[in-house]
């Protein structure tokens, strides 16, 4: 008797953030749709509306090209400046990239501050000691190596790296759609790196020995389509304005104020404690708004990169989580960044989280329950030194770590065993069936500073004074 | 089991330590006798010292184990010495540099990364640097130490091969390329892809000529230099190059040095300037050398001329043939039959008074049973022990530690 063919099943890592709307256009229209892939969608795993062995999780942009290579997908689709920089630091990755598909095209530069007095040619003869900030750390490293660098410290970023040349960093390498927009950024382009676009990709390990044609046969359709709506959808970007007007100036004092999540209550704290910021309230990121104290300069910045940058001495000052502090100062214990003043707001709990239907309680049931299975425990985290301590201090001696870029909850349970996360009611964890077993700490925000640079330099007393003016606000704000 | 041993690196064992260690000591009387002094540099290196241009090419550099530091939040990386010559030349610097020369040796471990895990990831090298001497004859003292290394370890068959990178850069300079290709074109033979060196276009077809002549031919005398040089086409610049070369092949000749002249037969020659060597046994490469004058003030010193070379302990340790038969001639195994206090007490103070005199003395609680010629017995009876000849099969009663060791041979 005549048997089905059993189909395999086929599993995708769908991206969030820049890439969703244009990826679920090409989707629909090559007839792979997901329900529910939508910008405002609160679930994370998707089910194909027409093909039953196929489904898709959705995660951050950056996380793909990881998880297609250590074989959680088949496929991903995903920028190809992440896949390049996974494969500059393991060029090994079991990856195979099979189609451009054309949308969301950049250029990866390498540029300077047009401020700055950088010769490209004489790049690799110059004895300084060059600081490359980026959100690429491998490629920047093999982009270094490759001119000659004699010397050189790349400092990774989390986002907004055009905002620190020419202060706070030599060379930038960053992601932007051509010269013109890298220039309204105020920066040189030196060198191009890289062409980039969306890119399927699939893990070589199910390329070589799966029959996973039908899903390229539907992107093959979709390249063969006469119009190609998904490459007329402009991704969301946020807007960032990095325009100024040049002046060095070593006795201003440097404050980093956050972006993202932490803009709306900073700005609402600065407002209280009477420093006006013109240009941090609305939509568009002016990454350097003037203030209406002479004596600071502002910088708007990721909140997760001013731990790293205070300690450098790029900033005397920021406002920031204890969350990222706590993080940066599990990696480097001796650092000399350290919190002055705790502000209030912005509380979360750093916890470590499993799925409900998982049977522990505590870290001590879950180490037991992974003494039985011979396996390691998969941790993922934003906070990777954070979760390494809290595991070394709990003595949970086999592990692997998965650092991750956000949206962690999706992971459980299929890619992650256990997640060291941040939560502020508890909310968006239930809704993914997951649950709290311990309680790290409690994060709230603060401003931090520079412990050397509070004690010499000739900004002492500036940076006394915006500590006393931070304090006096923060008083009304703490419980 | 799972195997827990990381990739790529490798268990030393107790055979394996021993011919480590004959190659060593031969390495350092060798060296003693010929007044080099050894010197031993950290394992941790900042990057920065590799990255230096003229040190490493980009391809090692992205094979390099580096690391922020505990305390790295300023973003300066930290290395695992990938090489034994960077760091003695920067310790040259910070220490001897107000010495005339130098002549200085180690044993010393290097990490480099290989994809497959196979081959050994960590490597052992003895190396030697000869410091502050530009004279031909410095290369030749290096050459003729490392092959009486490699003889004194009885390993036959040792070939010398020869090139010249500031020959060879003499020529890619002849190219009239553009600073980025040039680049190119260095790292890719250097990782050992010569054809690309023909492959080359190049406006001038001479030059090109030039090059396949000298790749594709192999000379055994500096009589091929000769010719080399006899040929019209040949630039001023490459000219003194090969005049340099040939000083020090007429020098090898006079010496009855046997060599073969191959310029593809050198990797990796980033930091050398001048003559560089290879030292193979069999077809493997067990060492290799050269002239580096330009990588110690690249990394910040004084202009120093300076040549050295490493051999390669881990193809040698499989060259040492195991030790056919253990000789158990000096050694005597001390059965402590009860542990009682004074008996254990005993026990100790016969076994010490054996290894004062040269003995291996073993002390034995389980009643094992070696192939050990002499065993002596100590047990409840204090005042005596008995000594037992295993290969005769005779026991004797005795009293007094200095007779048992005059009944074995020993004097007291």
């Amino acid at each position: 008797m005549p048997t089905e063919r059993r189909l395999e099943s086929i599993k995708l890592a769908l991206p969030k953030g820049k890439l969703l709307s244009a990826t679920a256009c090409l989707l629909n229209h090559i007839g792979l749709e997901f329900k529910n892939y939508t910008q405002a969608t609160r679930v994370y795993r998707l089910q194909s509306a027409e093909l039953p062995h196929v489904s898709a999780k959705i995660f951050q942009e950056k996380d793909i090209p990881i998880q297609v290579a250590v074989g959680n997908y088949d496929f991903g689709i995903c920028g190809l400046d992440w896949i390049e920089e996974l494969l500059a630091k393991y060029p090994s990755s079991a990856l195979v990239k099979i189609a451009d598909l054309e949308y969301d095209k950049g250029n990866l530069y390498l540029a300077a501050s047009q401020y700055g007095d950088i010769d490209f040619q004489e790049m690799s003869v110059r004895q300084e000691n060059w600081r490359i900030v980026t959100e690429y750390p491998n490629l920047a490293e093999a982009a270094a190596l490759n001119l000659r660098l004699r010397r050189f410290h790349v400092f990774p970023v989390w986002g907004a790296a055009e905002a620190y040349p020419p202060e706070n960093a030599d060379l930038a390498l960053l992601l932007t759609k051509g010269e013109t927009s890298i220039k309204e950024l105020n920066l040189l382009p030196l060198k191009t790196l890289l062409s980039t676009s969306a890119f399927l990709i699939a893990n070589k390990e199910s390329w070589q020995t799966k029959d996973i044609s039908q899903i390229i046969n539907y992107f093959k359709l979709g390249l063969e389509m006469q119009s190609k709506p998904w490459l007329e959808i402009n991704p969301k970007r946020i807007k960032s304005h990095n325009g100024f007007r040049y002046e060095p100036d070593g006795e201003k004092i440097w404050l980093a104020v956050p972006d993202g999540h932490q803009q709306g209550p900073a700005l609402k704290f600065l407002t209280q404690a009477g420093i006006e910021i013109e240009g941090y309230a609305g939509d568009v990121v002016y990454r350097r708004p003037s203030c209406n104290l002479d004596w600071v300069n502002v910088k708007v910045i990721r909140p997760q990169d001013m731990p790293l940058q205070v300690a450098n001495g790029n900033f005397d000052l920021a406002v920031t989580g204890k969350d990222w502090l706590l993080d940066h100062l599990s990696r480097f214990p001796t650092s000399p960044a350290t919190e002055l003043v705790e502000l209030g707001f912005g509380k979360v709990k750093v916890v470590a989280v499993v799925t409900q239907n998982t049977p522990a309680n505590n870290i001590d049931d879950l180490k037991q329950i992974q003494a039985g299975k011979m396996q390691r425990l998969r941790v993922a985290s934003e906070y990777v030194n954070i979760a390494d301590k809290y595991l070394h201090d709990n003595h949970v001696r086999w592990y692997k770590m998965i650092p991750t870029w956000g949206a962690s909850e999706a992971l459980l349970p299929e890619d992650a065993d256990l997640l060291i996360e941040n939560t502020q009611t508890g909310k968006t964890l239930a809704e993914h069936k997951l649950k709290v077993i311990d309680t790290l700490f409690e994060s709230t925000a603060c401003l931090i500073g520079n412990k050397n640079s509070l004690n010499n330099s000739n900004k002492k007393d500036r940076i006394a004074t915006m500590v006393e003016i931070f304090s006096k606000a923060a008083k009304g704000n703490i419980v | 089991m799972t195997e827990q041993k990381c990739k790529g690196a490798r268990d030393l064992l107790p055979q394996d330590t021993e011919r480590f260690r004959f190659i060593e000591d031969t390495f350092r009387r060798s060296c003693l006798s010929w007044s080099y002094q050894e010197v031993k540099t950290p394992t941790l290196e900042y990057l920065h010292l590799f990255t230096a241009a003229g040190t490493l090419t980009p391809s090692m550099l992205s094979k390099v184990y580096s690391f922020l530091d505990w305390d790295g939040w300023s973003g300066e990386r930290v290395a695992l010495r990938p090489d034994g010559t960077i760091p003695v030349a920067r310790l040259f610097i910070e220490n001897l540099a107000q010495q005339e020369i130098a002549r200085l040796f180690y044993v010393t471990n290097v990490f480099i990364f290989e994809e497959t895990g196979k081959k050994n990831r960590e490597k052992w090298q003895c190396g030697a640097e000869f410091l502050g001497n530009f004279k031909p004859t410095a290369d030749i003292e290096l050459i003729l130490l490392a092959i009486e290394v490699i003889r004194s370890l009885r390993i036959g068959n040792v070939e010398l091969k020869l090139s010249h990178a500031g020959l060879l850069k003499a020529l890619i300079q002849e190219l009239n390329l553009a600073p980025e290709e040039k680049h190119a074109l260095l790292d890719q033979i250097q990782d050992g892809n010569w054809q690309t060196l023909t492959q080359t276009k190049t406006s001038n077809a001479d030059i090109n000529k030039m090059l396949s002549l000298l790749l594709d031919l192999k000379g055994k005398s500096s009589g091929f230099l000769e010719n080399l040089k006899a040929l019209p086409q040949i630039s001023a610049e490459s000219k003194s190059q090969l005049e340099k070369f040939m000083e020090i092949t007429s020098l090898l000749d006079m010496l009855g040095c046997r060599y073969q002249i191959d310029i593809t037969s050198t990797k990796g020659f980033e930091y050398y300037t001048g003559l560089c060597f290879q030292l193979s046994v069999n077809q493997e490469r067990v060492g290799s050398g050269g002239r580096y004058d330009n990588l110690i003030p690249l990394i910040g010193g004084s202009n120093t001329p300076a040549c050295g070379f490493a051999l390669y302990l881990d193809p040698l340790i499989d060259m040492i043939p195991p030790k056919a038969q253990e000789n158990t001639e000096k050694k005597v195994l001390i059965r402590i039959k009860s542990i009682t206090p004074n008996v254990v007490k005993t026990g100790f103070q016969i076994a010490q008074s054996f290894r004062e005199v040269g003995y291996i003395a073993e002390l034995d609680f389980n009643n094992r049973k070696p192939n050990y010629r002499w065993v002596i017995t100590v047990e409840d009876k204090l005042s005596t022990f008995t000594i037992t000849d295993q290969t005769k099969n005779l026991n004797k009663e005795l009293s007094s530690i200095s007779d048992a060791i005059k009944m074995l041979g020993g004097s007291v």
